[in-house]
């Protein structure tokens, strides 16, 4: 057993759990103001302490870094298990972000109940900082559906008119998938004695057991991410949750589904994922070019952009299913990418929704008149949605479908072709919502951005385009993983008859 | 003779039958003495039963009839944690409703409670099966009594009539089984029992026979489909702290003697009664998981609750046959236990909190009476939501735990089907459990009452809020000590 020789990781999953606990527990209703100051510190204190992973980050070093391990339920060979490696690396840090900027919009939206937000704000993004570092399945799974947990709460107590309804659909459906691939991963501790997820990718396994396994963590993924046709879920709980929510949702849950993937469906079965690929492809195809169809007519700007966020990660699992260097990394590069963008879009309809209260593109027209700060950040985020290059959107976008050409023409082309639509509808809510004369006389009374506002937009403003300009950083601390990963995958673990 | 490993019980009768006498001198406002003399006799019988539990060792007296081994040892401990919890629980309840007080019964109340708890420890005790019937039948009557307390109460009285016609018809169907085994083997003593069923020249068809009446009457006492009639209404029609007194610890002895009758006695016709217990598990969990979505009565709902639950910790034990390996058989009975006591943890803490939120006249049994728990008490909703999710079992509490333990014992036999069936119904559980937590977070409150009870029942509650979680994030020494109690007895 490899020795403890950080703490880093645990003090990113634990530190933000204890600010949120302690909010809950000694947070006042009466004093509001003391409970956001102290929350806002909890959110920055736990993104510095992330940052020591990036620069004490190895690019060229093969396997997890950052390793603890601690025995947990000796019995059963589960270990408090954690480690990064070039996947979770980034996907961390977009979390510990993320959550900075959700405290800030939380910041004068929510007036009831102020502490228990907060605090389940902060539960939350260490129980998914978790999910990223965890290397024992069980601790994973733990983690996992513990998410669950503050994200009911969330949607359920500070969500809109339909709540209820989107809260339990979330929470069922999640379930669903997880239960089955809890079954999964006790049937890989039957197998192989251990809940090390290293260990599992060294475990041979018959296609039959393959294909059932990958089958059983597609269904807990498939949901999460979400994948054509188990993403009915999405839009209800999007256009349900409160601005924070629907941004951690989007920017970060959405990952946990993609980044199973490529910590347990592809290196465990591997057999089964060139098998199923074809099965994968095609969701996720349909979901880039029929979701962004869906996406098109959508009236309601928050489910127009949860609509889209199906079809981007559309694209991530496309790029994870060519099994080459450049798509993997574009899923990877993606995912990064849309946790921004998505996350800002989230921001920018809360923002109209504060003032308006309403989400109806047909309720705006010319903002541009009134709010002209706000109408920069909408259309720069809108095109970084649709891939404008210099935007973190295109990165990704460019590497999945250079990939995807590499592998099969068609697919690229289709990809490709499926970027129009994401023009199409980004754009046309740009000219309805922004552009144009104004609408009526509420869009007449709206006031642009506060400075709290402009700080949260602005600082996702530089990360779109300090990834478009520069992705490099992040492109080379997922290369040597990605190799690896892909190296591990081509070589087949059905054992020799 | 040495009567050490009985002191429990004996001490627990003679006490008994001090409070009971004691009780009958004392005025109606200074029945505390009786509250406090019950839960002091409760601690003295735990010091001397974890005195055992230490020892680790296994001890046969009274010819064999009466056993203490370590499994029996922290099952008893388990019983008296429950009986102490629902005492206090229930203090502030019955005295509200006249139980206690000058009102139509005086102390009664606790004498019953420990009448019942002593039926539980000899049916754990019990190696010989007509003591253990003596001790179901010294818990049932207690049990039917203090269910009919209420006397002026119609749904008491169905529910003490249905639970007594019931009740008696399951003894009726267990002591048949009895005399048949007895009919078999020519014993009535669980060794020898053990001994003779696996010899050849006992008739397997008799003793097959016997098997199915004993499942029966043991499927009854468990509440398990189709044997839970008797259930959801003695749940409802009880006065709380009754429910949670027949809810909590008879479900620690009932699985005791599942345990010694089926596992240490009857061993050889494993095939066969694995098989039945594949039904009884299955309909129960999915009789009770649908039932219960349909419940509007929050006890009402958290008996077919039970219902289920019940059937998934037959999962796990119809798991420890398994072809060969000791350590497995071991682990799967060890995840049953765990998963017993976890359900009546988890299940003390939400009568508990029912209790705590019912005043004079005003039972708070509807899941509605819930509405806006947060905004009354943010803490208790909190306590209240760590039980619902770990009664659904979501990590990181402990009925996740349980529900992870029993699925691994059952993927070890290779029965993937019944993990895919019992995970399907698990989810079809968490609907209801969601649904109790959407009235406390989500709706408006309609009760404005403050929550009136004393410091003590507040800091219990509390404890066992958090024991909840603290189990869930620490998991491994109570479920090492239900393998190292199951492994001690397998092999004594």
């Amino acid at each position: 057993m490899m020795q403890s020789t950080s703490i880093l990781l645990s003090l990113s999953i634990w530190l933000p759990i204890a600010f949120g606990i302690f909010i809950i527990a000694v947070g006042r209703d009466e004093n509001p103001g003391l409970v956001r100051a102290v929350s806002l510190i909890g959110a920055i204190a736990s993104f510095i302490v992330t940052l020591p992973l990036i620069s004490q980050f190895d690019n060229v070093a093969h396997g997890m870094q950052f390793v603890e391990s601690a025995s947990w339920i000796a019995r059963f060979n589960v270990n408090y298990f954690l480690g990064i490696d070039g996947i979770s690396l980034w996907l961390v840090i977009l979390t510990s972000f993320i959550t900075v900027i959700v405290v800030i919009a939380g910041w004068v939206v929510i007036e009831n109940r102020v502490a228990q937000y907060m605090g389940a704000f902060l539960i939350l993004s260490g129980l998914m900082i978790g999910v990223f570092c965890a290397l024992d399945g069980l601790l994973f799974y733990v983690f996992f559906e513990a998410t669950l947990i503050p994200m009911y709460i969330i949607i359920g107590v500070w969500g809109g008119a339909n709540r209820v309804y989107a809260s339990f659909k979330f929470f069922l459906y999640t379930l669903m998938g997880s239960l089955l691939t809890l079954i999964a991963i006790i049937y890989l501790y039957t197998k192989s004695g251990s809940f090390n997820i290293l260990d599992w990718y060294q475990l041979p396994l018959t296609l039959h057991e393959q294909i059932l396994i990958f089958v059983a963590f597609l269904m807990a993924f498939a949901v999460k991410v979400p994948m054509w046709p188990v993403h009915t879920w999405l839009p209800d709980a999007h256009v349900e949750a409160p601005t924070g929510g629907s941004v951690v949702l989007a920017a970060i849950m959405l990952k946990l589904g993609a980044y199973g993937f490529l910590r347990f469906s592809l290196p465990i079965a591997p057999d089964a994922s060139h098998y199923l690929s074809g099965f994968i492809i095609t969701l996720s195809l349909i979901a880039v070019i029929y979701i962004g169809l869906v996406a098109l007519v959508q009236t309601d700007m928050k489910k127009l952009v949860a609509y889209s966020s199906i079809a981007h990660m559309g694209f991530v699992t496309l790029g994870f299913f060519m099994f080459n260097d450049m798509s993997v990394q574009g899923g990877l590069v993606q995912m990064i990418s849309h946790g921004f963008v998505s996350g800002a879009m989230f921001l920018c309809i809360g923002v109209l929704y504060d003032r308006m209260h309403s989400r109806q593109i047909a309720d705006y027209g010319g903002v541009v008149n009134t709010m002209p700060k706000f109408a920069a950040f909408f259309v720069l985020f809108s095109m970084a949605n649709c891939g404008l290059p210099a935007t973190s959107g295109f990165v990704g976008e460019f590497m999945v479908i250079l990939g995807a050409v590499k592998f099969n023409f068609w697919i690229g082309m289709l990809a490709a072709t499926a970027l129009i639509f994401g023009a199409a509808y980004s754009l046309w809510m740009v000219k309805r919502v922004i552009l144009g004369a104004v609408a009526n006389k509420h869009v007449a009374e709206l006031t642009d951005l506060s400075s709290r506002e402009f700080l949260m937009l602005g600082l996702l403003a530089i990360m779109v385009f300090a990834m478009g300009l520069y992705p490099e950083p992040i492109t080379a601390a997922m290369q040597t993983t990605v190799t690896d990963l892909l190296q591990h995958v081509a070589i087949t673990k059905i054992p020799a008859l | 003779m040495n009567l050490t490993p009985a002191y429990p019980e004996l001490f627990l009768l003679l006490a008994t039958s001090a409070i009971l006498l004691i009780d009958m001198f004392l005025p109606d406002a200074k029945r505390a003495i009786t509250h406090y003399l019950s839960l002091f006799t409760l601690a003295i019988c735990a010091i001397m039963t974890l005195g055992d539990l230490n020892s680790g060792q296994t001890w046969y007296i009274f010819n064999n009839m009466f056993l203490s081994d370590p499994m029996a040892n922290l099952l008893k401990l388990f019983c008296y944690l429950a009986v102490g919890m629902t005492l206090i629980y229930s203090r502030k309840y019955n005295a509200d409703r006249g139980m206690l007080g000058g009102g139509e019964l005086g102390g009664e109340f606790y004498a019953l409670a420990l009448f019942s708890l002593l039926g539980q420890m000899v049916m754990i005790s019990g190696n010989n099966v007509l003591i253990t019937y003596l001790g179901l039948e010294l818990m049932s009557l207690a049990l039917y009594a203090l269910v009919a307390l209420r006397r002026d109460h119609v749904a008491s009285i169905e529910a003490a009539m249905k639970y007594f016609v019931l009740g008696a018809l399951a003894s009726g169907f267990l002591l048949y089984g009895i005399s048949m085994l007895y009919g078999a083997t020519g014993t009535l003593d669980l060794s020898e029992i053990a001994r003779a069923s696996s010899s050849v020249t006992t008739n397997h068809t008799i003793l097959v026979f016997a098997l199915v009446f004993i499942v029966s009457g043991l499927a009854f006492k468990l509440g398990a489909v189709p044997f839970h009639m008797w259930v959801p209404d003695v749940y409802q029609g009880s006065p709380t702290g009754v429910t949670l007194l027949l809810g909590a610890a008879p479900k620690l002895a009932a699985f005791a003697i599942c345990f010694r009758l089926l596992v240490e006695g009857l061993f050889t016709a494993a095939v066969d009664w694995q098989q039945m217990l594949v039904v009884l598990a299955v309909l129960s969990m999915a009789i009770g998981n649908i039932a219960a979505l349909a419940q509007t009565n929050l006890k009402r709902m958290l008996a077919y609750s039970t219902i289920s639950h019940m059937g998934f910790m037959l999962l796990g034990l119809l798991s420890g046959v398994s072809d060969g390996h000791a350590h497995l058989a071991a682990s799967a009975y060890a995840s049953s236990m765990f998963y017993v006591i976890t359900y009546v943890v988890t299940t003390l803490g939400t009568f508990g909190m029912i209790m705590l939120l019912a005043r004079n006249g005003f039972e708070s049994e509807q899941i509605d009476d819930l509405k806006g728990l947060n905004k009354r008490s943010p803490w208790f909703a909190l306590v209240m939501l760590m039980l619902m999710f770990s009664l659904a079992g979501i990590p990181p509490f402990m009925g996740f735990y349980a529900k992870f333990s029993v699925l691994q014992a059952v993927l070890g036999t290779g029965q993937v089907w019944l993990t895919v069936v019992a995970v399907l119904f698990s989810l079809i559980g968490a609907f209801y459990y969601l649904r109790v937590v959407k009235v406390m977070y989500f709706d408006e409150p309609t009760e404005h009452a403050p929550i009136a009870v004393g410091p003590e029942m507040r800091l219990v509650l509390s404890l066992n809020g958090l024991a909840v979680m603290v189990l869930g994030l620490m998991p491994e020494s109570l479920m090492n000590a239900c393998l190292d109690a199951i492994t001690k007895t397998l092999a004594s």
